[in-house]
């Protein structure tokens, strides 16, 4: 069958099973828009802004485990994108961008609308293609899904000069790809499996470190039945969240910087560490050679270069980890760690997390009148700051893979376009976005996107006027000196969301919070609430950077009652 | 919990690539956004056509080494890599160096040429190029003895290594797996029968 290059694209998305497309077109990339419809089957969504497109499908991809594809034009519209593409392969989610480019015989002439893109996203992608005729398409198209979502899931961008989408050649379908530098590994080692299971049959204080690594390879299962056979508490990083039920007696949350300080110190009493598809962030481990100074490591992951890079462990095992747990299950004894627990418990009770409940409006009570309202089974996405941190530590995800956020590269802008991004690939779920007010202007554009395409994502702007984490920063090291992180001009946010076309709602007073929620909920569309919350509410603990647990800080009026 | 330290030290790390537009930019671009310390890089045809082979100095204790090639590996492009710690290999390099030389001094310096086995490529009127091949210690004391002469230009190839006279199969397992946490096996999933040794 012949057919030129931008039905050739659109092909192989319907055959990847994709069905659905966040974008804005442009010169260069307009052959492949104008041969959309000829492909029902392929929704584009128009948003307002390529960093939208990318966010959006990066928020797709999240929580479908699908791949998330977006399309942007030459130049400008594909270096918009870059921010989310760069998100995307810091926390492994699976993306295809498609860009236009200018004619092959303009690369390298400064033509106009030439960017070159596949040089400038290079360090921050898994792999990219310039396509430089329609017959490869095929092939391409056919590599860029494979590599996207096989191995550690990245982003994969595809390059098309504009007369390469309308160059015609004939299309067949590989159904294999032929990559042999390109091995993902799945079975473990079963030395080393065997290794891992003798370590923990003599560890007395082992913690499992559950990583986006299991959300990624769907072994919820499997981690929860050698939780429980081996009796072994959880800790889950910010991007394992929903890795492990919250309300499960062994879940011990979130490490870490911002994590409790319970977790913390049996993180530092642990004798062995298991850590599960996760990659021992610097936000996780703090001061490495301060961080976990007893305990022995098993570390399991999909990326061989992961396993050293930030902590040497005992015993690396590289593969698949919901088929390393397989392996691994049968091989650990049932275990009886009441000793370990109970002094697990005994942390929690001296270092519990922990906020001021008065009458003033805070951020944590927001969080928490969420999760309790939506019974802790909506998907949260987030922005990036303090409000992420409290997402993180207070609402109860009762599902799995069902918080959104970005994790290794922290984009402020990701709170709108993701959770948009989450509706549209999950209609039937409730999906709140809880935003900073800093970073939801970076990106607010998408507003328009939403009530246009009717996507009835619920947003909870966490409205403290300031660049609240960078305010906090200042707080503590530099004196209180708030050199650009107060406000003095943001919108009325009710009349923005007005303007858009949502429902807005302002809340002031900790008593609106419940019923603003309630009718949040009952509107059948986006909604923004406006949360005029506590200025100088801080985030605790947490671990100043470059030290340990032994300076974890937590909250002064906590200690003071302590104290008392 | 033990971090990662160890001692500087060169290393020679050998990778078998695509032979196509863009694949020595992805290998660099990696090697320069890891802030990885590379002494010399050398890039040709394999003996297989469409793959090229790269030698790389690296520079760095063993856990650089292990980022090294396990980050080269990770790049789609790239087929193979072996790592020669450990390994007995021949190491070549070869180096261009032009040296003045007046009627006086021609003499002598064509002994030195002859002592060290290389090669007087070009003569001018006041200067010479000597062509060397070895390795670089040789390199270097060739270098030194011709400086009070006048070196006034010096191009070096850069390291090339190949495994000394052994099966083309353990000539692809220069890697050192004993204190490499990841099993150095992993670099046999990428090697298809129709490829050549790394
Ligand atoms: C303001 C701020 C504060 C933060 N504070 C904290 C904090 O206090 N605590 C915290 O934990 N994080 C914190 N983070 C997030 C942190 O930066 C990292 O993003 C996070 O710790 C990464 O979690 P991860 O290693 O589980 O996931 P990823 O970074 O996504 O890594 C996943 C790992 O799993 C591997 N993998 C993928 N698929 C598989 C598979 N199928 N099988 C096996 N392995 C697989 C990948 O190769 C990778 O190594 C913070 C971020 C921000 C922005
Ligand atoms: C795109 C981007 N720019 C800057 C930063 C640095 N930064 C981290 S947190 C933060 C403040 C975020 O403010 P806001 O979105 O209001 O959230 P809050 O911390 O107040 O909850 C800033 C500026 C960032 N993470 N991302």
């Amino acid at each position: 069958m012949k057919l030129n290059g931008g039905q050739m694209i659109c092909q192989a998305l319907l055959n990847e099973g994709v069905d659905t497309v966040f974008g804005i077109p442009g010169g260069a990339i307009m052959p492949l828009y104008q041969t959309l419809p000829q492909y029902p089957g392929l929704r584009h969504i128009l948003v307002r802004h390529e960093q939208g497109a990318s966010m959006a499908a990066d928020g797709y991809g999240r929580v479908t485990g699908k791949v998330g594809v977006c399309f942007a034009t030459s130049g400008p519209g594909a270096t918009n994108l870059v921010t989310g593409l760069a998100g995307a392969m810091m926390d492994s989610v699976p993306m295809i961008a498609i860009t236009g480019q200018v004619a092959r015989e303009a690369i390298g002439t400064d033509a106009f609308q030439e960017a070159d893109v596949t040089g400038v996203t290079l360090p921050v992608i898994k792999h990219n293609f310039l396509v430089m005729s329609a017959e490869e398409l095929p092939r391409v198209m056919k590599e860029a899904f494979y590599l996207a979502r096989t191995g550690r899931p990245g982003p994969v961008l595809v390059d098309v000069p504009k007369d390469v989408f309308v160059e015609e050649a004939e299309f067949e379908y590989p159904e294999t790809v032929e990559l042999p530098g390109y091995p993902p590994k799945m079975e473990g080692d079963p030395e080393a499996i065997k290794r891992a299971a003798d370590l923990i049959a003599q560890a007395k204080r082992p913690v499992i470190f559950a990583g986006h690594g299991i959300i990624i390879s769907e072994a919820y299962k499997e981690l929860q039945e050698f939780a429980e056979k081996g009796q072994f508490p959880v800790t889950t990083t910010l991007l394992g969240i929903g890795s492990f039920k919250s309300d499960h007696v062994l879940n011990i949350g979130l490490p870490g910087m911002h994590g409790s300080a319970y977790a913390n110190h049996m993180i530092n009493d642990s004798d062995l560490l298991i850590a599960l598809g996760m990659r021992f962030d610097d936000r996780v481990t703090s001061k490495v050679s301060l961080f976990a100074p007893n305990a022995k490591v098993i570390h399991v992951d999909i990326d061989p270069a992961e396993l050293g890079k930030n902590v040497r462990p005992t015993v690396p095992i590289v593969g698949d980890v919901k088929h390393v747990l397989q392996q691994l299950i049968p091989l650990v004894e049932k275990a009886d760690r009441r000793d370990w627990l109970s002094h697990i418990d005994e942390l929690q009770r001296n270092h519990p997390l922990w906020f001021e409940e008065d009458d003033v409006l805070r951020p944590q009570d927001v969080i928490q009148e969420i999760s309790d309202s939506t019974d802790g089974r909506a998907i949260i996405a987030t922005g990036v700051g303090q409000h992420q941190m409290w997402a993180a530590q207070l609402y109860k995800f009762k599902e799995y893979n069902s918080f959104i956020t970005s994790g290794g590269l922290g984009a402020m802008g990701f709170e709108t376009p993701s959770a948009m991004g989450a509706q549209v690939g999950l209609p039937d779920r409730v999906v709140w976005t809880i935003a900073g007010d800093g970073g939801f202007q970076m990106t607010l554009t998408e507003l328009a996107t939403m009530v246009e395409n009717q996507i009835p994502v619920k947003i909870a702007l966490i409205n403290n006027n300031s660049l609240g984490m960078v305010r906090q920063w200042q707080d503590i090291f530099y004196n209180h000196d708030y050199v650009a992180t107060l406000y003095s001009g943001n919108p009325d946010f009710v009349k923005l969301a007005e303007a858009y076309g949502l429902l807005g709602i302002k809340v002031t007073r900790k008593d609106e919070v419940g019923p603003a929620v309630k009718q949040a909920m009952e509107w059948n569309g986006p909604v923004l609430v406006d949360f005029q919350v506590e200025q100088t509410e801080n985030i605790y603990p947490f671990i100043p950077p470059g030290t340990g647990v032994d300076n974890i800080v937590e909250d002064p009026r906590l200690v003071k009652k302590r104290v008392r | 919990m033990t971090q990662n330290t160890g001692k500087m030290q060169q290393h020679t790390v050998v990778a078998l690539v695509y032979d196509k537009p863009g694949v020595l930019n992805r290998v660099v671009s990696m090697v320069r956004r890891r802030a990885f310390n590379i002494g010399s890089l050398a890039v040709g045809h394999s003996e297989t056509p469409g793959l090229s082979r790269m030698t790389f100095v690296v520079e760095g204790d063993d856990s650089v080494l292990e980022q090294v090639t396990k980050q080269l590996r990770k790049l789609v492009d790239v087929v193979k890599v072996s790592d020669l710690k450990g390994v007995n290999a021949v190491y070549r390099e070869l180096s261009l160096v032009r040296v003045s030389a007046t009627a006086a001094t021609r003499s002598e310096i064509i002994q030195i040429v002859d002592i060290f086995r290389a090669n007087i490529v070009d003569v001018g009127h006041d200067s010479l190029i000597i062509e060397v091949t070895g390795d670089e210690d040789k390199l270097e004391s060739l270098v030194t003895l011709l400086k009070p002469f006048g070196v006034l230009e010096i191009m070096r190839s850069g390291r090339l290594a190949m495994v000394r006279g052994v099966s083309q199969d353990s000539a692809a397992n220069g890697v050192s797996d004993e204190d490499v946490p990841a099993p150095a096996k992993e670099d046999q999933a990428k090697s298809t029968p129709l490829l050549p040794p790394g």
